[in-house]
């Protein structure tokens, strides 16, 4: 894990660069939300300016408006917010779980595994994007919806990694040793075995984060997502309206926001496994 | 062969236990009764009662012990028992049997998604052999960095940039319908687009993993021309973790495309299931996941035992 930031390369320092900008402008974004909530008036992204609907960028509103006359380039911001919102809070439901169950069967084996093995091959069996909609659609609309969606059908890529992982050193020296001088299991998985597999992590979380932004948007896209505010699918299902007039300005800058974004976590992921992890080399997603 | 077939097939019940429990906490302990949903907010309690009553919402969850119906009268065992019998409840969107819903989308979903996947695997396979011979070179790189834009660009673009762009723009083809051969053909090559740099990624992975292996050497020692190497052995080999790979997709093959489908107008699965999730159509809902897991249960169990037959590795090992 150490020294991550030194093997890295050109491309992927520039990588983080760019989730970097991209991360201030959620907070950005954030810090204008809260504001704006905290003192109940319409937040700037929200305010609707019928005399100025789909004007082209210019210098007033370098992205252009939207057919309300909002302003594209706040609203990409409020985006970005809600992007780092999916991808950090699905992480902390699935990469924990996974992580857990992870740890429990590989180390414990038995029974144990064979319950964690069950419980994967339960949840991996279920039709991957129809039962992310039906968790949100029995949820309820809305971002929680969508935290469970691709949260809890999410981790079992997590627990099968680290499950492997796992299995392969619960037999090494350091593991070994430990369990001579009495530590507790939970001892031996958390402070022993977990640091020993913490790359895996990294390397989930890079590859989870920019699908799971994906499906937001895909989800956001078909209406039953986030509702009422800016998310990028919002923001397409809505360019597409006047797209075919010539409106151009949203629908481009917002399927650029995206693809940027994922495309950059994509290339830090695969830098992140050459780094890490050199017998994965370019295996699937 | 047979010990192993009965083993795998043993396996299949825990699996497909938690499936049903699964789909069952989501849909009925979790969602509960969709009458509010259906029915609007102004409903009056009668008529929820009324609808609970008539698509057995109101029985006991897991057993029944409340009244003097049979213990099984619950609501989890009379969904374990209509599925047994082919009977997957009736759709409130549409007002009739859902399995006769289901059995009108098969076929629209099949002829879209089978062209996608025989399509896409034949394409990203010849770039991946591409790759392989050329590999650590200029033309592997160029593939591996279109690849990885490919998978970048989010499906939704995709779909609204063909049908916006080839359709509208250009007028190549029909921007909405489904009426003959040619209406699929934006559809299948937006599909086999979408699924390209994953797919290339992933064979591309499967080949090279073999390229370096002795018998390699020795074919290429014997005289053999490089490409008779690839097609021949190392093609051969990789075949294992291709095909797994692309077997995983057949499940989906049945329950459709939910983008494209609504997209262009097709009638399938996906389109179905997409309408049904606006409308609050549980029991469609639930009848496509339920049999969508099912279908990936069954598909897996003829991998493995299509494997264990080719490979006997596989049957006496483990």
């Amino acid at each position: 894990m150490k020294g991550v930031w030194k093997r890295l390369g050109l491309g992927g320092r520039l990588c983080l660069a760019v989730i970097a900008a991209y991360f201030a402008l959620a907070v950005f974004g954030e810090v204008q939300y809260r504001v704006a909530h905290a003192r109940d008036v319409t937040p700037a992204y929200n305010v609707v300016h019928e005399d100025a609907r789909y004007q082209p960028p210019s210098w007033a509103h370098p992205m252009g408006t939207d057919n309300l006359g909002r302003d594209v380039a706040l609203r990409l911001v409020q985006g970005s917010r809600i992007a780092f919102h999916v991808g950090i809070m699905t992480s902390l439901i699935a990469i924990p779980l996974g992580v857990l169950l992870g740890l429990l069967g590989g180390y414990f084996g038995g029974k144990v595994d064979s319950f964690v093995v069950w419980l994967c091959a339960t949840v991996a069996s279920m039709p991957g994007l129809l039962f992310i909609l039906a968790i949100s659609m029995v949820v309820g609309q809305g971002l929680l919806g969508i935290y469970l969606g691709i949260g809890l059908t999410t981790w079992v890529g997590v627990c099968r990694t680290i499950r492997a992982e796992v299995m392969k050193h619960k037999d090494r020296a350091y593991v070994q040793a430990a369990r001579v001088l009495g530590y507790s299991h939970a001892r031996i998985m958390f402070r022993h075995l977990l640091p020993n597999v913490a790359h895996m992590i990294l390397i989930q979380f890079s590859i989870r984060f920019p699908s799971a932004v994906s499906t937001e948007v895909f989800i956001s896209f078909l209406g039953i997502g986030v509702q009422g505010e800016p998310s990028w699918g919002v923001m397409i299902n809505n360019a597409r309206l006047r797209l075919w007039q010539g409106v151009w300005w949203e629908m481009t800058f917002v399927t650029a926001a995206i693809f940027v974004l994922v495309l950059v976590f994509n290339h830090l992921a695969d830098e992140l496994r050459d780094i890490l992890d050199p017998a994965l080399r370019n295996e699937s997603r | 062969m047979l010990r192993y077939a009965a083993r795998r097939l043993l396996e299949l019940i825990p699996t497909t236990f938690g499936i049903l429990v699964l789909t069952f906490i989501l849909f009925h302990v979790v969602g509960g009764s969709p009458a509010e949903v259906i029915l609007g907010k102004n409903a009056t309690k009668e008529s929820i009662a009324a609808f609970n009553h008539k698509y057995g919402y109101d029985r006991p969850l897991l057993v029944n012990f409340r009244d003097e119906r049979p213990f099984w009268d619950s609501q989890f065992l009379n969904f374990v028992r209509q599925l047994a019998r082919g009977d997957l409840g009736m759709s409130t969107e549409y007002d009739e049997p859902v399995a006769d819903v289901l059995k009108r989308g098969v076929g629209p979903s099949l002829s879209l998604t089978v062209p996608i996947l025989v399509m896409g695997t034949l394409v990203a396979l010849s770039l991946a052999l591409f790759c392989a011979a050329f590999r650590g070179r200029a033309p592997d790189r160029a593939v591996l960095v279109m690849s990885t834009v490919l998978m970048s660009v989010n499906y939704v673009v995709w779909v609204l940039a063909g049908q916006f762009v080839l359709a509208y723009r250009c007028g190549l083809f029909p921007i909405w319908g489904y009426e003959n051969a040619f209406y699929l053909v934006l559809p299948v090559g937006i599909g086999v687009f979408s699924s390209l740099g994953v797919d290339v990624r992933f064979f591309r992975t499967a080949i090279l993993d073999e390229i370096y292996k002795p018998y390699v050497r020795t074919a290429r020692a014997k005289g053999l021309s490089g490409a008779a190497v690839l097609v021949r052995h190392v093609l051969r080999n990789a075949l294992i973790p291709i095909v797994t790979y692309v077997s995983l997709a057949i499940p989906y093959l049945f329950t459709g495309s939910l983008m494209l489908e609504s997209f262009f107008g097709i009638p399938g699965l996906g389109n179905v299931s997409l309408n049904a999730i606006h409308s609050a159509d549980m029991a469609v809902v639930r009848a496509v996941v339920v049999l969508g897991a099912l279908l990936y249960q069954g598909v897996n169990l003829a991998t493995d035992l299509a494997y264990a037959w080719l490979d006997p590795r596989v049957r006496l090992g483990t």
